[in-house]
């Protein structure tokens, strides 16, 4: 698994998209939390990360989704699968070291923000400080939820050989897990079925987690959201032996 | 044996690509897997070497059964699949490291040198895998498949695409290698199997059509050359 790993982290850094990826994302979380007008955090005057924790999944889903589009499609592509899948090494391991590379890569792109965390705290009114219980759920929510996203997106790259379409697909299912289900929620004409169904939703467990009280029942559904899609990659994955 | 095979079969769908093979290699032996295209070369190769599974029969590889112990198997097989898959962006040395890590070498370092000893990479080793020429490459290929220093190399059409210069030269690392290993390699040229293999398998249409050593399929029909006889088993399909 370690090997897989390794070279799916050398083969982003070499491939220039961990940068183009951790850039973008700071970028936009940059803009939005100190520059654009409205509601950055100089024009709010409340010291929280919160702008960025609401802008946040929607980047991710682009990100994420470029990052993972790869990682099955290209080996489908070139035929190496081939070669992998006939070492002794398990299908599982396979899928494993790949899925845990994109994760250790979102998260070395969350890194640089906790400078702004920093930033935050320098500029709070000393006398209450931020609230670092909802900025430290907030991570562990973010985490969660690109990890998710994660699976999706391997999920996704297992289905086709070509990059491109396993990028829509990713970002589609990332969206429709992410929003779509959300906003159900808030249509009055759906209402028990909507309100249910808004709980199956990313967000609503995002939001929950990033009030910095941790409900085992929110950790609960992403491990088993993540393993629910890692299952169907593998499923995917070994279609070559129906 | 080295590899044992009993009555193997494969349907993709309906379509029948192996019908009910059987055969035998003992240890040390350069064996020809000769047929034209369709006829079933790769489906054994891919099923010898655990990439997909057998529809009916059961096959072992040093007395180990390919269904139950595939990832002990596919310790002791290396593999050359079809048009030499490789990772155009990585580095020879690069590459043929992962290739030692993931096959579970623990010396990684010294099985790369024996595997660049062995194809005669040298020359090329600081150089990315996508800008090599077809044979240099063919060869780095051939050095993933033995970089674990495995009992069997399974080579599916070694030689293909090359020039005239660079077949000799991947002929002559084969030879090598066969004093040591068994070796099963796909062709559907005649030269090929004369100047690398002791025993030649003939396949047509998913079925074994001749199984035997290089005198041997001469001797059937010792006023022909080896290319007319392997035209008339593949054309008169139970003339034989």
């Amino acid at each position: 698994m370690w090997e897989v790993f390794k070279k799916e982290i050398r083969s982003f850094l070499g491939s220039f998209i961990a940068y183009i990826v951790m850039g973008v994302f700071l970028a936009i979380t940059g803009l939005f939390m100190w520059i654009i007008k409205g509601n950055n955090v100089l024009d709010l005057g409340v010291a929280s990360l919160q702008v960025m924790f609401n802008i946040a999944p929607y980047i991710l889903i682009f990100l994420v989704s470029a990052i993972t589009m790869r990682s099955l499609s290209e080996e489908r592509r070139l035929g190496t699968i081939e070669i992998l899948t006939t070492r002794p090494v398990s299908d599982l391991s396979i899928l494993m070291g790949k899925y845990l590379a994109a994760v250790a890569l979102i998260v070395f792109t969350l890194l640089p923000t906790l400078f702004y965390y920093y930033t935050i705290q320098q500029l709070a009114d000393p006398l209450q400080g931020t609230d670092a219980g909802a900025t430290w759920g907030s991570y562990f929510g973010l985490i969660l939820l690109a990890a998710s996203y994660a699976s999706i997106g391997l999920f996704a790259s297992s289905l086709t050989d070509n990059q491109i379409v396993s990028l829509i697909i990713s970002m589609v299912l990332c969206f429709f897990w992410f929003g779509v289900l959300s906003l159900l929620g808030d249509i009055k004409a759906l209402d028990a079925i909507g309100k249910s169904l808004e709980w199956f939703s990313l967000d609503f467990h995002y939001q929950s987690i990033s009030r910095g009280v941790l409900d085992t029942r929110d950790v609960i559904y992403f491990f088993g959201f993540i393993a629910t899609f890692l299952g169907a990659t593998k499923m995917a994955f070994e279609s070559r032996k129906w | 044996m080295s590899i044992q095979v009993n009555n193997l079969s494969k349907k993709y769908g309906h379509q029948l690509a192996l019908d009910s093979i059987s055969f035998s290699i003992p240890s040390g032996e350069v064996v020809g897997f000769l047929g034209p295209n369709g006829a079933g070369k790769s489906t054994t190769m891919k099923i010898l070497t655990g990439y997909i599974p057998a529809s009916s029969g059961d096959a072992s590889v040093c007395g180990l059964d390919l269904a139950e112990q595939s990832l002990e198997v596919r310790k002791l097989v290396g593999y050359l699949p079809e048009h030499n898959p490789l990772y155009l962006d990585m580095y020879i040395s690069e590459y043929l490291l992962f290739a030692a890590g993931i096959a579970g070498v623990k010396n990684t370092k010294k099985a790369l040198e024996m595997a660049i000893e062995l194809t005669q990479l040298g020359p090329e080793r600081n150089k990315k895998i996508g800008q090599l020429s077809k044979g240099y490459r063919q060869r780095v290929g051939l050095a993933q498949a033995l970089i674990h220093d495995p009992k069997v190399l399974i080579l599916d059409e070694p030689t293909s695409g090359l020039d005239p210069n660079q077949v000799v030269e991947i002929r002559n690392v084969i030879k090598n290698l066969g004093s040591e290993k068994t070796v099963l390699l796909s062709t559907h040229i005649m030269q090929e199997v004369e100047a690398m293999c002791n025993r030649v398998i003939l396949i047509n249409k998913g079925k074994i059509i001749a199984d035997n050593t290089l005198e041997g399929l001469k001797e059937t029909a010792p006023s022909d050359s080896l290319e007319t006889i392997f035209r008339n088993l593949t054309s008169h399909v139970g003339s034989i």
